[in-house]
C-alpha cells in the first residue's frame, strides 16, 4: 500500500481521464477545476443541496462528499454527458428526453441548481423503474409514479428560485405519471 | 482540508491491522468524514479507505437472522426483500434519513459512527467538550434545539443523529468487530456507543483499528413494525424525536414490545421502561401513554429543547397506538389526555 495513490483514472462521460490528485480533491473539484467540466456546481460543499449530484456507475451521488482518489477506475456521468447517456448523441444542442421536459415545463429560473436535478431525476427514473423504495411508498411496497414519490426522492435537490413545481412536472411526464414501476 | 495520507484496503484484516499500527482513520462512504474533514472537525493524518472492502453482502444466516456486511451502502440494506419483509423498522428507518444521493454512499458501518450534528461540535471556533476537550459545552446554556434529554452530563448534551442505528437497537443487533490482532469479536450494538459522562470524546469503546466488519441481526421479534420521525421538514432533516417499534398484541394484550429513540439522547436509546411497562399489559391508549411518561420521568430539557420531552412522550404512544391498530385518543375539551 503506497502512502499517496499516483494517478487516478476518471471514467468521465465515456473518456477515461488520468490525473495526478492530492488526496484532498473531492471529485467536484476534480471535475470542475481539473478536467474542466464546471457543469457540476458547488452550492454548499457540505451534502446539504444536491448541486453537485453526478452519476457513479449510473447511481446518483453527491461529488462534494466523494474523495476522487477513492473513485480511481469508476464511470461517471456529469450534465455534460446526460444527453449522449440518453441517446440524444453529443452535439453541444443535444438534449435528452429528461433535458427537453425541463425546457417545456421551465423547470428552472436562474438554473444554477439544474445541472444537479438533471443528474438526480436521471438517476430517479432508473429507481422507479427498478421498483425502488422510498419512504412514502406504500405498505404493499409497489411503487407508482406518483407526486409524493417524486417529491420525497428528490429532496435532496434544493432549488432556490423555488421552480419545484414544474420540476415534479417534467419528471412525472417523462416517468409516466400513475404508471407502476415493478414492486 | 489538512493533508492526509490515503490509502485502500484489500482486506478487512489488513484495514485493521493497518489502522492499528498506524493510527489511520477508516473513510467508508466519506458523506460525514469528508465533511467534518473540511471543516476542521475531524483532522486524520491517514485514511484507510474500507468503502470497496468485500464485506458489503447481505446473507441469511443459519439461526433465521441476517448477515450484513458493514460495506454495503445504506441504499442496498434499505432495498433488501429479507430486510424489507423480516426487518421492515431498519428499512423503513434506513429511508427516513438523509438522501437517495447519501444513502447510496453512506455505509452501515459509517452510519453506526456518524459523529453528532450539534452546532457547537461543528464550529471550531466554538466551545465543544467532544471536540475540544475542557473547552466546555457551549449548547447547555445555548443554542440547544437539536441536543439530547435523556442520557447527557454536565459536559455534554449533544444527541445522536442516526436513524438506522435506532433500529439496529431495537432489533438486538450485535456487531463483529475485527481488531488489529486479526481477531473478530461481538459487540451489542447497544453497548457500542457511550453515554458522555465526564469524557464526552470518547463516543465509543472501539480501540485504534477496530473496524465494524458485519452486522448481525437475529431472528426479528414478533409483532408489527413502525417508525416515526418528526423533524422541522418532511424530508432531508435529522430527527427531532424518532420511535422503532416491534409490538406483538394477542387477545389486546402486548406479548412482546421493542422501542427505541432517536434525537433525545446521545446514542440510539432502547426504550427499557416502555418495554418493561408494555410486556403482558393490556394494549390501550392509556397503557401506551404511561409506559412513554415512565421512559421520559428522567428526562430533562435546556431550554430551547424543552419540547423535546412532551413531543416524545406522544411520538412514543402514537407509535405504539399505530403498531397496535388502536386509535390514540384525541383530547376534547379542556383537560388533555394526551401523555
Ligand atoms: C445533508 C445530510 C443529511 C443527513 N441526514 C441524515 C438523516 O436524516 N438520518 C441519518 O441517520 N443520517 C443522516 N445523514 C448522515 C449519514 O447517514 C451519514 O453521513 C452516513 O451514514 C455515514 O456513513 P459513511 O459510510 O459515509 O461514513 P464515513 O463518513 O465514511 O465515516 C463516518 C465515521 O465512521 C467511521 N467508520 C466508517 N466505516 C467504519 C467501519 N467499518 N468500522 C469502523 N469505523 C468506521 C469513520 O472513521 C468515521 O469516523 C445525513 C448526512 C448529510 C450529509
Ligand atoms: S454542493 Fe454538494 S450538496 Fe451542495
Ligand atoms: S433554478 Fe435557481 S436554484 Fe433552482
Amino acid at each position: 500500500m503506497s502512502d499517496r495513490a499516483p494517478k487516478t483514472t476518471l471514467v468521465v462521460n465515456g473518456r477515461a481521464r488520468e490525473l495526478s490528485l492530492d488526496p484532498r480533491t473531492t471529485l467536484l473539484d476534480a471535475l470542475r477545476d481539473h478536467l474542466d467540466l464546471p457543469g457540476t456546481h458547488k452550492g454548499c460543499d457540505h451534502g446539504q443541496c444536491g448541486a453537485c449530484t453526478v452519476l457513479i456507475g449510473g447511481e446518483r451521488v453527491l461529488s462534494c462528499l466523494a474523495l476522487a482518489v477513492m473513485h480511481d477506475g469508476d464511470e461517471i456521468t456529469t450534465v455534460e454527458g446526460l444527453a449522449a447517456r440518453a441517446g440524444a448523441g453529443d452535439a453541444p444542442e443535444a438534449l435528452g428526453a429528461l433535458q427537453a421536459a425541463f425546457v417545456a415545463h421551465d423547470a428552472f429560473q436562474c438554473g444554477f441548481c439544474t445541472s444537479g436535478q438533471l443528474c438526480s431525476a436521471t438517476a430517479l427514473l432508473a429507481e422507479l423503474a427498478r421498483g425502488d423504495l422510498s419512504v412514502v411508498t406504500p405498505d404493499d411496497d409497489t411503487v407508482r409514479v406518483t407526486g409524493d414519490e417524486i417529491r420525497e426522492r428528490m429532496a435532496g435537490n434544493l432549488c432556490r428560485c423555488g421552480a419545484y413545481p414544474n420540476l415534479v412536472a417534467a419528471i412525472a411526464e417523462v416517468a409516466g405519471q400513475g404508471e407502476e414501476g415493478a414492486s | 482540508m489538512r493533508p492526509f495520507g490515503y490509502e485502500r484496503a484489500e482486506s478487512a484484516v489488513a484495514a485493521a491491522r493497518r489502522a492499528a499500527d498506524t493510527g489511520a482513520t477508516f473513510i467508508g462512504g466519506g458523506t460525514n468524514l469528508v465533511d467534518l474533514m473540511k471543516l476542521g472537525v475531524m483532522t486524520p493524518e491517514r485514511l484507510v479507505d474500507v468503502s470497496r472492502l468485500p464485506n458489503r453482502d447481505i446473507a441469511d444466516a443459519d439461526d433465521g437472522g441476517l448477515a450484513i456486511g458493514a460495506a454495503a451502502t445504506n441504499t442496498a440494506l434499505a432495498n433488501d426483500p429479507r430486510v424489507r419483509e423480516r426487518f421492515r423498522v431498519l428499512s423503513l428507518a434506513l429511508l427516513s434519513g438523509a438522501t437517495p444521493q447519501i444513502r447510496n454512499k453512506a455505509t452501515v458501518g459509517g452510519n453506526l459512527l456518524q459523529r453528532t450534528r450539534c452546532p457547537y461540535f461543528y464550529e471550531v471556533g466554538l466551545p465543544c467538550n467532544k471536540r475540544a476537550p475542557g473547552s466546555g459545552c457551549g449548547a447547555r446554556f445555548g443554542r440547544s434545539r437539536d441536543a439530547a434529554v435523556l442520557g447527557t452530563s454536565e459536559h455534554c448534551i449533544a444527541a445522536h443523529p442516526s436513524d438506522m442505528a435506532v433500529a439496529m437497537v431495537a432489533l438486538d443487533a450485535r456487531l463483529g468487530v475485527r481488531g488489529g490482532d486479526g481477531d473478530l469479536r461481538w459487540l451489542d450494538v447497544d453497548a457500542l456507543h457511550r453515554l458522555p459522562g465526564d469524557r464526552p470524546d470518547r463516543e465509543h469503546d472501539l480501540a485504534p483499528g477496530d473496524l465494524i466488519e458485519t452486522v448481525r441481526l437475529p431472528p426479528p421479534p414478533p409483532g408489527r413494525h413502525v417508525y416515526t420521525k418528526v423533524r422541522d421538514r418532511a424530508s432531508y432533516a435529522f430527527a427531532l424525536v424518532s420511535v422503532a417499534v416491534v409490538l406483538a398484541v394477542e387477545d389486546g394484550v402486548v406479548t412482546s414490545a421493542r422501542v427505541a429513540l432517536g434525537g433525545v439522547a446521545p446514542k440510539p436509546w432502547r426504550a427499557r421502561a416502555v418495554e418493561a411497562a408494555l410486556t403482558g399489559a393490556r394494549a390501550t391508549w392509556r397503557a401506551f401513554c404511561a409506559a412513554a411518561e415512565a421512559e421520559l420521568a428522567p428526562a430533562r430539557g435546556h431550554g430551547d429543547n424543552d419540547f423535546k420531552i412532551p413531543l416524545a412522550r406522544r411520538a412514543i404512544a402514537g407509535t405504539l397506538a399505530e403498531a397496535a391498530g388502536i386509535a390514540p385518543e384525541v383530547p376534547t375539551g379542556g383537560r388533555r389526555a394526551t401523555p
